[in-house]
Formats: structure tokens, C-alpha cells, sequence
């Protein structure tokens, strides 16, 4: 997508005028302006993460890791064992000695769970999305059914209900079938959604339909053509749907919060930081707080670099059917 | 979706309506895991939530209980919005707090929504338009750059934002490295901060509570007219820059898409009539972008209105109840204050809100358009 045909238009490059040059440097201070607003809090997220506490406090702007590495944040023996090392020690106005502190701590704080959590939930809701909304995006495109048109709207419809609203009756409802605090309680209401279904359905209706008909025609039963023809064909379609499940799933904080609060050993990432948050009150151990971000950060980054194409043409995509 | 017809003309034996059903029957299996589902977590907690509004039900107590609740009628919404009900004696029950907390809360969301929108929409179309250049190199790189922040949780965004606007933290002593004049003694406390950015622009010219005049004591739906002008609070206006800058990318990357979709032809057009780079935008671009202008601001709407994540995590409505928002009012009198009917009714209210702003949007840009 990002072809930037390599030709500087001769026309243009004869009448560069004094306005069009500002223009052209206005546009890449602009760009780059917004590019370092946009990156640099991550980027000092991750040196902080690296560091001591105190170092955290006092020079929260260096980011150059320099050796010694894994050093200690407290003194280890002699008179003053166990106190921690002043900033100096560890840290100056531009760099720092990495240290793994913050991470151990981090780790010592149940995170290893939430991560485990967040990655189940997050690969569950997505395989069954990606089985119930391609079979109701196929049904809608393709299948005659009364109701067919009704049922599609209403789903649109569906769409704009916040989930601020359905906060409280879900929560009833869990509650009724004994599901708050479960693994299913998470999972189940979040198997389907619509946007997913629209996805899909979108999709079906923009190929061909030929090669089902042929099929169909032969004698082959509706789902096992599903299954071995069109579900194939639709790969692009669902590796998008994959991966904004996934992402909608690791992050959301909403609907744990809601549903799982009550169980220690189902927290997901953001919830446990989040309650992390408020175990620590006033005196924030950012060290370790940062080093929880990078972490539950860390494994989308991986996603998004390796897929970017998909995020990027999927965003476009229902961007260009609102 | 008319592909059965002569299949089935091809086919004798079986008839058309044996057919018909056949896919009728196929067609409902194939949407039967998404309809349940839908139809017990959706389509029932929809009507739950309507019903339960009506309702003075605290929450604790098993919902299918016969003494869970009584029907209270339109006691919430009456409350929210006037602050009193009538009670069945006929005797006026005064709620003066929880309409005053409503009007808050909308208060605060309505600033937070008139800041960001805005602000995240045009800044997503400015960055859309300088990388749909054609003489642009590193384009890959910035749309990647611009897009990251959304792909990260709003936890962890909310964790970063809280340490970087911590008092002595990275933006503060930043600042400082810029502007030696920017005293430590006189750091913004972003996070903890409830005065209005309107009140802190006003007291420069003079103008206080004090000075100010009588009017601004009156008092509209439980707050008195100058809490009412207060605008943003510092600490709310964090959280204002925290979103905008977590949603540019995805608005951005929305508009390049439908930016790419534009013919160059168009623009050659109009190139060849003389037309310079301003009136190119002006006349040809924005307008051509409406449709997608409306996806994004609807879609910022929608999300601004139901702002809960990072006021929970960050400031958790305070300080000075500053940024309590719609949200976080159901939230709280749902789950903190045993007030599910309220906590309903409050819902049912945000959901009216985000629906009249959207209709009224789609109005907006359609009357425009036929101008």
C-alpha cells in the first residue's frame, strides 16, 4: 500500500517555488514532530522498565543502557546491606545501568498467571469467532432464509449499543447461569460479534460465487463445501478478523473487570495491573509497573510487526464500509 | 445471492421448494452458534437494561427473588433529571445529589467529547493527507509509528500517561529543560489539579467567582452556572491528550485508506484548471472525504461518550470529582453504591445520548452535502 512511485513529477520539480519548498518542510517537521510524540513514551517506557527505582524517580530521561548490566538496586553486603543504591549509582542524565529488578518484581506479582490468562482468552474468543462469524457472515451473504435481511440489520443495529449499557444485565445474566468468576463466564459472551460478522459477510459477497454453485451441483452438503471450499478461499478475511480479535481480547478491561474480579487466578494482564495500581497506592513502584507494560505490550508489538498489512488493510476496510 | 435459481432449474427431481427449504434449513444452522449467543448476551440484556431502569433494584439481592425490587416507573430518570420524584403518597422525594452528580458527569463527558473529536479528527486528517504525497518516502514508517499507540491496551497507556505527567516526572522536568522559567515549585499537577481550564484562562483577566457577578450562582440542573463554565479540569484535559493521542493513528490510517481511493485524475483535473494546493484541499479533498469524515467522527463519538478505562485507572473520578464521567457513574452506582436501577436508568440515558449525537451528526453532514 505504501508504493510511493518513485517519480518526481518533472513538472513539479521545474516550478519549486519558495512556497512549495516551505510547504515540503513544513509537512516533514510535521510528520516528524508527530512521529516522536507517537513513539517516544514507548521508547522511555522500556529504559525505565530497565532500571532502578530511585533511577526511575530522578532521571526518568536516560535511555542509554551502558555496562555494567544487571546491576543491583540494593547494596548487597557491608554496612548498609539491603538499602537501596542512590540514583547516581545506577543512573546519570543520559545513561543507565540495566537491571532486571523491575521485572523480578513484576514477575513475583502473579504476572506470570495473567499472561497465561490473557493468552487463553484471547486465542479462545478468537477461534470461536472466527468459526461463528464466518458461518453467519456466510449465511447472511450467501443462504435464502426468511429473515434474512432482518436478521443482518439487526446485528448492524447491534453495533451501536455501547457495552457501558450491557455492563449490568451481562453481569445478571452470568450471574444466573453461576458463570462470573469462570473461565466460560469471559469467553462465551464474547464468542460472537458483529463486526466480525459484517467482516465476513462483506467479504463473501465479494467473490465469486461460481465455484460453490459447481460444487453444489455435484451434490456436495452445504457445510462440508463451508468448510472445504469457501472457508479456504476467505483467508485474508479471517487472518484480519484473527487478529483484531485477538487484539480486542488482550486488551479489553472492561469486561474482566467485570466478570472476573472476583477470582485472583483468571486475571488477565490489564485487570491485575490495573488492581496492581491500587495495592500500591500513593507510592507507585513504576519500575515495576513499567516492566508489566512492556510485557503485556511486548507479544501485540510482535503481531502488529509481523501482520501489519492485515491491521492496516482491515482498519481501512471497515473504515471504507462505514 | 441469486445463484440457487438455476441450479435447481437444472435439477427436475428435486422441486424448487424442496430446494428453497433446504437452504432456508442450512441457513439457520449456519447462524444458530451467533443468534443464541446473541440473542442471551445482547438482544435479552438490552431489554434487562430497560426494564431494570425502571426498577429500584439494589444489585446484591438475587434479581428472581420476590422481594428483589419494586417497579418505580420513571423514579430514576426523574431523579437524574430533575432531582425528586413523587412517591406513591403523592409526597415530593427530593434526590438533589444524584442530579447534581448526573449533570457532572455529563458535564465532564461533554467537554471531553468537544476536545478530543475534534482535535483527533483534523489532526488525523492533516497527518493522512501530508503521507498521501506522492513524493513522501518512509511512508510505511510513519503510518507504523502513528499506528502503534493504538494497538496497546488502554491500561498500559493509562499506566505510561500516569508516569510520564507524575508531578516530577518526564513531562514536567522536560518542560523544565526547555523553558528554564518553568519553576518545580510551580510544576502543573496534571494528575491531581481539579481547576477548570476555562476558570485558570478567566482568573488571568481578573475574573473570579468573586468579581464575576450574581448570575453565576444560579443554579441549572444542581450545579450553579459557573461550575457549569468551569471547562476541562487540568487533570481531565491529561486524559483528553492521553486519548487523542492513543486514537490519531487508527482515524489516520482511515483516512489515508479513503485518501488512496481518490483517482489522480481528479487532482490532474484540477491542477490543469489552476486550481493551487490550498483550494485542492479545500474544494476537492475534504469534500470527497465526507463519508469517511462521518465514519470517523461517529466512531470518535461513540467511543469519547463511553470514556471509562483510563478514568479508572487514573483518577478513578476525582480529583474533585472532575473526571466522573457518564461511565463511570454506572460503574460506580452499579457495582460500588448498590444502585443497579439507577445504575440502569444512567445507561439507558448514555445510550440516548450517543444515539441522538449520532443521528444528528448523519443530519448534519447530509444537509451539507446537498448544499
Amino acid at each position: 500500500m505504501a508504493t510511493a512511485q518513485p517519480l518526481p513529477a518533472p513538472v513539479d520539480a521545474e516550478r519549486r517555488s519558495p512556497l512549495a519548498v516551505a510547504l515540503t518542510a513544513l509537512s516533514w517537521t510535521v510528520l516528524i514532530l508527530f512521529a516522536a510524540l507517537e513513539i517516544f513514551p514507548f521508547v522511555f517506557t522500556v529504559a525505565n522498565s530497565f532500571k532502578c527505582l530511585p533511577a526511575v524517580q530522578t532521571y526518568p530521561r536516560s535511555i542509554i543502557p551502558v555496562p555494567p548490566f544487571g546491576v543491583e538496586c540494593t547494596y548487597q553486603d557491608g554496612e548498609r546491606a539491603g538499602a537501596s543504591r542512590s540514583p547516581s549509582e545506577t543512573s546519570g542524565a543520559a545513561t543507565f545501568n540495566p537491571t532486571l529488578e523491575g521485572y523480578r518484581e513484576i514477575l513475583d506479582a502473579n504476572l506470570p498467571r495473567w499472561l497465561v490468562n490473557t493468552g487463553f482468552f484471547a486465542v479462545a474468543v478468537t477461534i470461536l469467532r472466527l468459526a461463528f462469524d464466518s458461518l453467519a457472515g456466510y449465511a447472511l451473504a450467501r443462504l435464502k432464509f426468511p429473515g434474512n435481511r432482518l436478521l443482518f440489520f439487526t446485528i448492524l443495529g447491534t453495533m451501536m449499543v455501547p457495552p457501558i449499557v450491557l455492563l449490568i444485565p451481562r453481569f445478571i445474566i452470568l450471574k444466573q447461569f453461576s458463570m462470573l468468576n469462570t473461565y466460560q463466564g469471559l469467553i462465551v459472551p464474547l464468542a460472537v460479534d458483529a463486526f466480525g460478522i459484517f467482516l465476513m459477510k462483506q467479504f463473501f459477497e465479494s467473490i465469486p460465487g461460481e465455484i460453490e454453485e459447481a460444487a453444489l451441483v455435484d451434490g456436495a452438503n452445504r457445510f462440508v463445501l463451508f468448510w472445504r471450499v469457501v472457508l479456504p478461499m476467505a483467508t485474508p478475511a479471517l487472518t484480519a478478523l484473527a487478529i483484531f480479535s485477538f487484539q480486542g481480547t488482550w486488551n479489553d478491561f472492561l469486561m474482566p473487570l467485570l466478570i472476573l474480579s472476583g477470582n485472583k487466578d483468571l486475571w488477565t494482564l490489564p485487570l491485575g495491573l490495573s488492581f496492581l495500581r491500587g495495592a500500591y497506592g500513593e507510592t507507585l513502584r513504576w519500575h515495576a509497573f513499567l516492566a508489566g507494560s512492556v510485557i503485556t505490550t511486548l507479544p501485540l508489538a510482535l503481531i502488529f510487526f509481523y501482520f501489519q498489512r492485515y491491521f492496516v488493510e482491515g482498519i481501512s476496510y471497515s473504515g471504507l464500509k462505514g | 445471492m441469486t445463484e440457487a435459481t438455476p441450479v435447481a432449474q437444472k435439477k427436475p427431481p428435486t422441486t424448487m421448494a424442496a430446494k428453497k427449504r433446504q437452504e432456508a434449513i442450512a441457513g439457520y444452522l449456519f447462524m444458530a452458534p451467533a443468534l443464541v449467543i446473541f440473542l442471551v448476551f445482547l438482544i435479552v440484556p438490552i431489554a434487562a437494561a430497560a426494564y431494570l431502569s425502571l426498577t429500584n433494584w439494589n444489585g446484591i439481592t438475587p434479581v428472581f427473588d420476590e422481594e428483589a425490587f419494586s417497579f418505580v416507573g420513571l423514579d430514576n430518570y426523574s431523579d437524574l433529571l430533575r432531582g425528586y420524584h413523587t412517591n406513591e403518597a403523592g409526597e415530593v422525594v427530593k434526590a438533589t445529589t444524584r442530579q447534581k452528580d448526573f449533570f457532572i458527569a455529563l458535564k465532564n463527558t461533554t467537554y471531553y467529547v468537544l476536545g478530543v473529536v475534534p482535535t483527533q479528527t483534523i489532526l488525523a486528517l492533516i497527518l493522512a493527507v501530508i503521507l498521501n504525497q506522492r513524493w513522501l518516502k518512509a511512508k510505511g514508517f510513519f503510518r507504523t509509528a502513528f499506528y502503534f499507540p493504538s494497538i496497546t491496551s488502554s491500561v498500559v497507556i493509562s499506566i505510561i500517561f500516569m508516569w510520564m505527567f507524575t508531578r516530577g516526572g518526564l513531562v514536567n522536568t522536560t518542560v523544565q529543560a526547555i523553558l528554564p522559567n518553568y519553576e518545580s515549585n510551580n510544576f502543573v499537577s496534571w494528575l491531581d489539579d481539579p481547576r477548570g481550564i476555562i476558570h485558570i484562562l478567566l482568573e488571568q483577566f481578573g475574573v473570579t467567582r468573586m468579581t464575576v457577578g450574581d448570575w453565576a450562582s444560579n443554579r441549572v440542573f444542581g450545579n450553579t452556572l459557573w461550575e457549569w463554565i468551569s471547562g476541562p479540569s487540568i487533570t481531565m484535559s491529561t486524559i483528553m491528550i492521553l486519548n487523542t493521542w492513543t486514537t490519531i493513528g487508527t482515524m489516520m490510517v482511515i483516512f489515508l485508506a479513503s485518501l488512496q481511493n481518490i483517482p489522480g485524475s481528479v487532482y490532474e483535473a484540477a491542477a490543469i484548471d489552476g486550481a493551487n494546493a490550498w483550494q485542492i484541499l479545500r474544494r476537492i479533498t475534504v469534500p470527497l472525504l465526507r463519508p469517511t469524515t462521518f465514519f470517523v467522527v461517529t466512531l470518535g463519538l461513540i467511543g469519547c461518550f463511553q470514556v471509562f478505562d483510563q478514568v479508572y485507572v487514573i483518577s478513578s473520578g476525582g480529583p474533585a470529582k472532575t473526571t466522573y464521567t457518564i461511565a463511570y457513574m454506572v460503574y460506580l452506582n452499579g457495582f460500588d453504591r448498590s444502585a443497579m436501577g439507577l445504575a440502569a436508568a444512567t445507561a439507558i440515558l448514555l445510550f440516548a445520548i450517543i444515539f441522538t449525537f449520532t443521528l444528528l451528526q448523519r443530519f448534519i453532514v447530509k444537509e451539507r452535502a446537498n448544499v
